[in-house]
């Protein structure tokens, strides 16, 4: 069984376009989520981290002369730049070469280019790119990537699924190297959508708080790149040591009242990775600030006796950004591994819920060598994945 | 009334897609929630847009859902009192 | 040890087969609504959650239905059954209808229970409760039916025990042209596996086999 490295990480978001500015940017504590009024968005004034357009083009179109393509004005969608710019930024510096037979991309999004259902793009992009296929086909062509990529559509654990499934295919031996890349953009689709369901919070949304009042939205990208071999050059590596998807098979957008399965992956996740429940330092949580989710998870950490266990939500930070959040908030948890931090959950005051959970509130030093990143969907699923310190 | 609750009772099964459930198969008084109907949180939720969709109302505090949607009859009388104040 | 297909559903060109066993037949579909209710009814099956279910969870669910309605109840472990499917247009279908209620801002609408569906893995969701299951689970895209990526993803989860057995397959829809092949793999544990129609091997070319299913006319046999 092969050992899973963590290579090399890229976050995009309304804070930074690479993982060291985002790490900067959290440590300095402030949130991206602010107010924003796009009527093409949504009527009204909505809480939203989005990430800045100017620096989007203008850092695209210096890797469309990096990597000696053609500008085609309006030929790529703002998911697409997003994403050619992450796994531009998480492959430069490695000796990854997308072109080997056994390098595999995966792209995790829950809606791909859904903004192009928009009367105002119809007519600018052929219909085929609102196939999530499409778009990794896109980041195939770029980056000349051989193998048919895999791409994972599973709400919003897709991220830390992608993870999993990337370590899975690494350990059997079928792929030395994943690339595995995340990404979903604001849209007026997916904003009306949560607002039908209540579920969007009026001021930025505050994860585990007594008074939070529902998620933020927000859209980026995440790619972490994962390996057989290790970083060269590394004196020490981090992991990837197990990981474990279940379903509540309760309600397909309630999430279980008992959290026990969120637990049970939790559990035989750290299970696999050889670690015990005492051992785990952090938890990076889904934290979506709505008042079933928190709730739920705090359910679930208990149950897996992991309640002492410094933990913290990046929705307050980033919003939640669907498809990248699990590849997003990995990378930083990643960052956080590296320089032995810990990141205060931005949004949190007042303790809010049911079950004692240790929620971060300053940020501040501590060795971190075992972390856990968990995270729930619509359609009841959940996943864990254990990181570790060679 | 009458008029309003057999019109009510048709416009749920549509919005909810309630297709094994016939105009008399609902008691106007039973609790739409829980017992009988089986509705979840979603349906109330789609509650919510059939009144501002058919009656243009808009219920200003969610939580107020439990007590109009109590029954047929109670968002029949809601919906009465607040077309007349339109 | 080897892995089987021990049962399987195939829906597509108007004909439902399960097991080599042609149960329901269309000629002439009016309307996928139309096609999926007839044989909802035809089955005799009672869950009124069904009818609350886009296309993709509904053609979905009842491949898993069919699939399993013969199993003896208990036969898996809790969280040992997992599922795994797959499809080109993820939740397309039901993202037009979302997109409709939403594109004229003077009829301004938006659909709590239509949105819930625009995610594809919400069919899985769906199944998951009808048979509590609740082991592993993942929705993966592609642009044409790909027996290799379900092979390495389900036989991962089989070689490792992460699953004792998995419902896999792919389960498509966009208008009123669908298809989906959904398939039980098992492991032969102590070789005493057996199925109504012989077994098949779990491999690529068993996957496409079945995916082709009434080109080669297997059910007739």
């Amino acid at each position: 069984m092969k050992t899973v490295y963590t290579v090399s990480e890229n976050i995009i978001s309304s804070l930074g376009f690479t993982a060291r500015e985002n790490a900067v940017s959290l440590s300095g504590g402030a949130t991206g989520i602010k107010l924003h009024n796009d009527p093409k968005l949504y009527a009204q004034p909505v809480p939203l981290s989005l990430v800045d357009t100017a620096r989007l083009e203008q850092n695209f179109e210096a890797i469309l002369g990096k990597y000696k393509k053609d500008n085609k004005p309006g030929f790529y969608t703002r998911l697409e730049k997003m994403l050619i710019l992450s796994v531009a930024d998480a492959l430069a510096g490695t000796p990854v070469r997308p072109e080997n037979e056994k390098v595999l991309l995966l792209l995790s999004t829950t809606k791909g280019n859904i903004d192009l259902l928009e009367d105002r793009f119809t007519a600018k992009f052929d219909h085929k790119r609102i196939y999530l296929w499409a778009v990794a086909n896109i980041l195939k062509d770029f980056f000349g990537f051989i193998n048919m990529p895999l791409i994972i559509s599973n709400a919003c654990i897709s991220g830390v699924m992608a993870l999993i499934v990337a370590s899975r295919l690494i350990r059997s031996g079928k792929y030395q190297t994943a690339v595995v890349a995340g990404g979903d953009i604001a849209t007026e689709f997916v904003i009306s959508g949560f607002q039908s369901f209540q579920a969007l919070s009026p001021e930025p949304c505050k994860p585990f708080d007594l008074h939070r009042t529902g998620l933020s939205l927000g859209e980026g990208c995440g790619t972490i790149v994962l390996s057989s071999t290790g970083p060269e050059g590394a004196n020490s590596g981090i992991l990837l040591m197990g990981g474990s998807v279940s379903n509540d098979a309760n309600h397909i957008s309630g999430p279980s009242r008992t959290g026990e399965e969120l637990s049970m992956a939790i559990d035989a996740a750290i299970g696999e990775s050889g670690s015990l429940n005492r051992d785990i330092d952090y938890i990076s949580a889904h934290g979506t600030a709505t008042p079933y989710n928190d709730e739920m998870e705090s359910k679930a950490i208990s149950l897996s006796k992991l309640n002492d266990v410094p933990v913290n939500s990046y929705k307050g930070y980033w919003g939640h950004t669907l498809g990248a959040s699990g590849l997003m908030e990995s990378a930083a948890l990643i960052s956080c591994m590296k320089s032995n931090r810990l990141i205060k959950s931005a949004g949190f005051e007042t303790p809010g819920v049911s079950e004692r959970i240790n929620v971060i509130t300053e940020t501040i030093q501590k060795p971190l060598d075992t972390c856990l990143k968990i995270a729930s969907g619509f359609g009841g699923c959940n996943a864990a994945l254990v990181f570790q310190k060679t | 009334m009458e008029e309003l609750i057999n019109k009510l009772k048709k416009e749920v099964i549509t919005q909810l897609n309630l297709e094994d459930i016939s105009v008399e198969d609902i008691n106007p008084d039973s609790p739409l929630f829980g017992e009988g109907l089986g509705l979840d949180s979603i349906d109330a939720l789609e509650l919510i847009v059939l009144l501002e969709k058919n009656y243009g109302i808009k219920i200003e505090d969610p939580k107020d859902g439990k007590k109009i949607f109590f029954s047929i009859r109670t968002m029949a009388e809601y919906i009465t009192e607040h077309q007349k104040k339109a | 040890m080897e892995k089987l297909i021990t049962a399987y559903t195939y829906i597509g060109e108007g004909k439902v087969v399960v097991n080599k066993q042609l149960i329901f037949y269309q000629e002439k579909i009016a309307t996928f609504a139309e096609f999926i209710k007839a044989l909802y009814k035809q089955e005799q099956i009672s869950y009124p959650k069904f009818y609350k279910m886009d296309s993709l969870s509904k053609l979905g669910f009842m491949c898993a239905e069919l699939l399993l309605r013969h199993e003896k109840p208990g036969r898996f472990k809790p969280g040992s059954l997992a599922v795994v499917l797959a499809n080109s247009s993820s939740s397309l279908e039901t993202d037009l209808t979302y997109q409709d209620s939403i594109k004229n801002r003077s009829a301004y609408f938006p659909s709590p229970s239509v949105f819930v569906y625009t995610l594809a893995n919400i069919v899985i969701g769906e199944i998951c409760i009808r048979h509590s299951l609740k082991g592993e689970n993942a929705f993966l895209v592609s642009e044409k039916f790909n027996p290799r990526q379900l092979l390495d993803h389900v036989s991962d989860l089989l070689d490792n025990n992460r699953a004792g057995a998995c419902i896999c397959g792919w389960v498509e829809i966009l208008g009123n042209t669908f298809k989906a092949m959904v398939a039980l793999v098992e492991k032969e544990n102590d070789g005493t596996l057996k199925t109504s129609f012989g077994s098949m091997p779990f491999t690529e070319a068993s996957l496409n086999e079945l995916m082709n299913l009434t080109e080669k006319s297997i059910w007739k046999n």
